[in-house]
């Protein structure tokens, strides 16, 4: 008995501590992301123009959580665009990748009768409800960067197109190679999480052009957009095909990361003046970095940012035009040398950013 | 006949043969592409490195392998599952990443840049990971939760706590000093070594100690044990221990190996892979007698499906099915069912020829 009273204390205070421990961390991580909203700059200023008529426009924002260094800028320009100075009052709620706790989310939102509600929705499906809901207090509702499938009671989309990421990857790649005079491309391509959007639209463009220039894909596997499934992956694509291949595709930086780690490894050199060439996808700074210092070749962007767009449509409508239903917000592409300017994808001519210090320092993310 | 009958009934007959026929999938592989047979087994050494799929196996299942030898423990003693290793890894990972990054740094490039030492971001990982397995060994020796419920607290916890510790953010340590872990020392891949450094001072404990045998008749009959003079709480609370322990050290390899602490990402599911690894080792889930040996085969054996599925170059949307179909024959063919028939067959063809001997 006495040891069981004993063993139930220990129990005790130990979840305590548990608690304790994340009580402390929670209040001051929530300061932290606070400091590093103020400090992400002037990215947002762009949109906002708006709430200068003395009325605070209040909106509501479901974020889907916490999970990547993508998703803490998405939140950080959030902050940054729907601050007081610019007039809004932001609410904002971190689902923690709960779709339940977002529908609940956005049902509080109407209940507060706040004036517009941005959703970056967790699942595509179930949104018909609560969307209806909604258009019936009169609150517009605005989707970024994932997407609703089963009901179109929202206003806009805004997000990014991961096929043009892909296009834009296989004609920089095409333009690379006709100026290094490199006549035969083998590909390795590390795919992202099977099934994401992300990984569908990157994989569709670039074999599109692969296909049109008659590339070899030797090969095109899953990583996970994880480091360590990146890893793995080029480990095994180092002893598959030794010495076949001069073009390696992560579908995203921490893939990258992790390839570099395994040719490292097998004594295979990458980036400018390398055997291979390195792509990359998303282009958070760290990696945009790696492209300055010649690690990577190029990094096409997926840009978290879509506050600004956002803000521009909530402009739009207090104005009481119609915006478009689908945006894309505007991303661009890095390389480590400046001998592509210019890509055309699907007709239309985009610049390639040549990575300088001063190109990084204005990244905001 | 007979020395063929002598080898089937050795206890790890059935993991080591599943094993090689996963590995002899890749002869079949090999011949049909027209490479030498032993393309898959071929160990050289590049760039200074020892390669090859071997290594790889060896080098990428160590995790799996560390968190096998406890979870085998924990299944042999308390006839349940620890499923909160997979989240304690990410914890230490990250606690130990937080300790030596300093709080809400995301990124270190060098040692100067350190806020402790490496060596107590080392230990207190270690740490960590004996105090998740205390809690979990308090909540099932002293207060008779279930295993599964006990650790379900940690399964779900731990991760979040991770990610509370690093401030949300992965924290990057890009130091050298730090990959050791996760890289290599001289030639070999640092992971196979602390992996068998690992099995070896574990199985060390079990043979030259009682412990063994006291883990095994708790697991059986935990009264009766009692009764017989064991601690029967103190032996199932030092098995969770040490399996919070082995987490830590598995967490430590998994974040060394990126040079950061990803707590979304490292050892998600993995918790599924050391179970199953230890039921592939022959060990029954039940609890009682256990097989160490077997487990790490076990843990090895679901690594080389993995590479695999790699070397095969088979498309990463099917995958998972593959590797289900090659679990579920493992599984099958060690069941007590088709093992007893196995058995009556091979009686049956033993009288038929008994009879035809006699005519």
């Amino acid at each position: 008995m006495k040891k069981k009273l004993l063993a139930l204390t220990l129990a005790l205070a130990m979840s305590l501590a548990l608690a304790a421990c994340g009580g402390t961390s929670s209040s001051s991580s929530s300061a932290g992301s606070a400091g590093s909203a103020g400090s992400a700059g002037s990215a947002g200023s762009a949109g906002s123009a708006s709430g200068s008529d003395g009325d605070v426009i209040s909106v509501g924002f479901a974020q889907v959580g916490h999970e990547s260094d993508w998703r803490t800028a998405s939140t950080n320009s959030a902050y940054d665009v729907f601050s007081e100075e610019n007039g809004y009052d932001l609410v904002f709620v971190d689902c923690d990748n709960d779709s339940a706790k977002q529908l609940e989310a956005v049902r509080n939102f109407i209940q507060q009768g706040v004036d517009y509600i941005i959703i970056d929705p967790i699942v595509s499906t179930g949104w018909d409800a609560v969307l209806t809901e909604c258009e019936d207090a009169g609150i517009p509702v605005i989707v970024i960067d994932r997407t609703i499938d089963d009901s179109d009671k929202y206003v806009s989309w805004v997000g990014s197109d991961f096929k043009v990421e892909g296009l834009a990857c296989g004609e920089w790649l095409k333009a690379y190679a006709a100026d290094k005079g490199i006549a035969e491309i083998n590909a390795l391509v590390i795919e992202g999480s099977v099934g994401a959007s992300a990984t569908i639209g990157r994989t569709e463009g670039f074999k599109e052009i692969a296909d049109r220039e008659g590339w070899n894909i030797l090969d095109s596997q899953s990583g996970d957009f994880t480091e360590a499934g990146g890893q793995e992956v080029m480990e095994s694509y180092c002893q598959s095909y030794k010495g076949q291949f001069n073009v390696v595709i992560c579908q995203n930086d921490n893939e990258a990361a992790g390839a570099m780690t395994a040719m490292d490894n097998a004594g295979i050199t990458y980036g400018v003046g390398g055997d291979v060439i390195l792509v990359s996808f998303d282009a958070n700074k760290p990696y945009v970095q790696m492209v300055m210092d010649g690690k990577i070749n190029a990094n096409f962007e997926c840009n978290p940012m879509a506050a600004p767009t956002v803000a521009e449509i909530i402009d739009q409508l207090e104005a009481g035009e119609t915006p478009e239903k689908e945006i894309y917000v505007t991303e661009s592409w890095f390389a480590a040398e400046d001998n592509v300017a210019t890509i055309t994808v699907n007709g239309e001519e985009q610049p390639v950013i040549h990575v300088t210090q001063e190109v990084l320092d204005g990244r905001p993310y | 006949m007979s020395k063929l009958k002598k080898l089937t009934q050795q206890k790890l007959f059935l993991p080591v043969f599943c094993m090689l026929l996963v590995l002899c999938v890749n002869i079949v592989y090999d011949v049909a592409q027209g490479n030498e047979f032993y393309n898959f087994f071929k160990i050289t050494i590049t760039n200074d490195l020892l390669t090859g799929r071997i290594i790889n196996i060896l080098n990428r299942g160590s995790e799996v392998a560390i968190l096998a030898i406890g979870m085998t423990l924990v299944v042999s003693a308390s006839a349940g599952t620890d499923i909160s290793v997979g989240s304690v890894m990410s914890l230490c990972a990250s606690f130990c990443c937080m300790l030596v990054a300093g709080f809400g740094v995301s990124s270190v490039n060098s040692a100067e840049e350190f806020a402790m030492p490496l060596a107590v971001g080392l230990i207190g990982a270690l740490l960590m990971g004996c105090l998740c397995g205390a809690f979990n060994g308090a909540l099932v020796a002293y207060l008779n939760i279930q295993p599964m419920v006990a650790t379900l607290i940690l399964w779900s916890a731990a991760r979040a706590i991770g990610l509370l510790l690093c401030n949300n953010l992965i924290v990057y340590i890009r130091v050298p000093e730090y990959g050791v872990f996760g890289g290599y020392i001289g030639p070999v891949p640092t992971p196979i070594i602390i992996a068998a450094v690992c099995v070896a001072i574990v199985s060390v404990v079990l043979k030259k100690t009682a412990m063994g045998m006291y883990i095994q008749s708790v697991g059986i009959n935990k009264k009766a044990s009692r009764i017989a003079g064991l601690n029967s709480k103190r032996i199932i609370f030092v098995c969770y221990l040490v399996c919070g322990l082995c987490a830590g050290i598995a967490g430590i390899v998994a974040s060394s190996r990126i040079t950061s602490a990803d707590s979304n990402n490292i050892g998600l599911d993995m918790e599924l892979d050391a179970i199953l690894a230890v039921a592939l080792g022959g060990n029954s889930l039940g609890g009682g007698r256990f097989n160490l040996a077997g487990s790490i085969i076990g843990a090895y054996t679901i690594q080389a499906i993995t590479t695999t599925m790699l070397a095969m170059g088979v498309s990463t949307a099917v995958n998972p099915v593959f590797k289900a179909v090659i679990v579920i024959a493992i599984v099958a063919v060690q069941a007590p069912p088709v093992k007893a028939w196995f058995k009556k067959r091979a009686a049956a063809k033993a009288v038929v020829q008994k009879e035809v001997a006699r005519v």
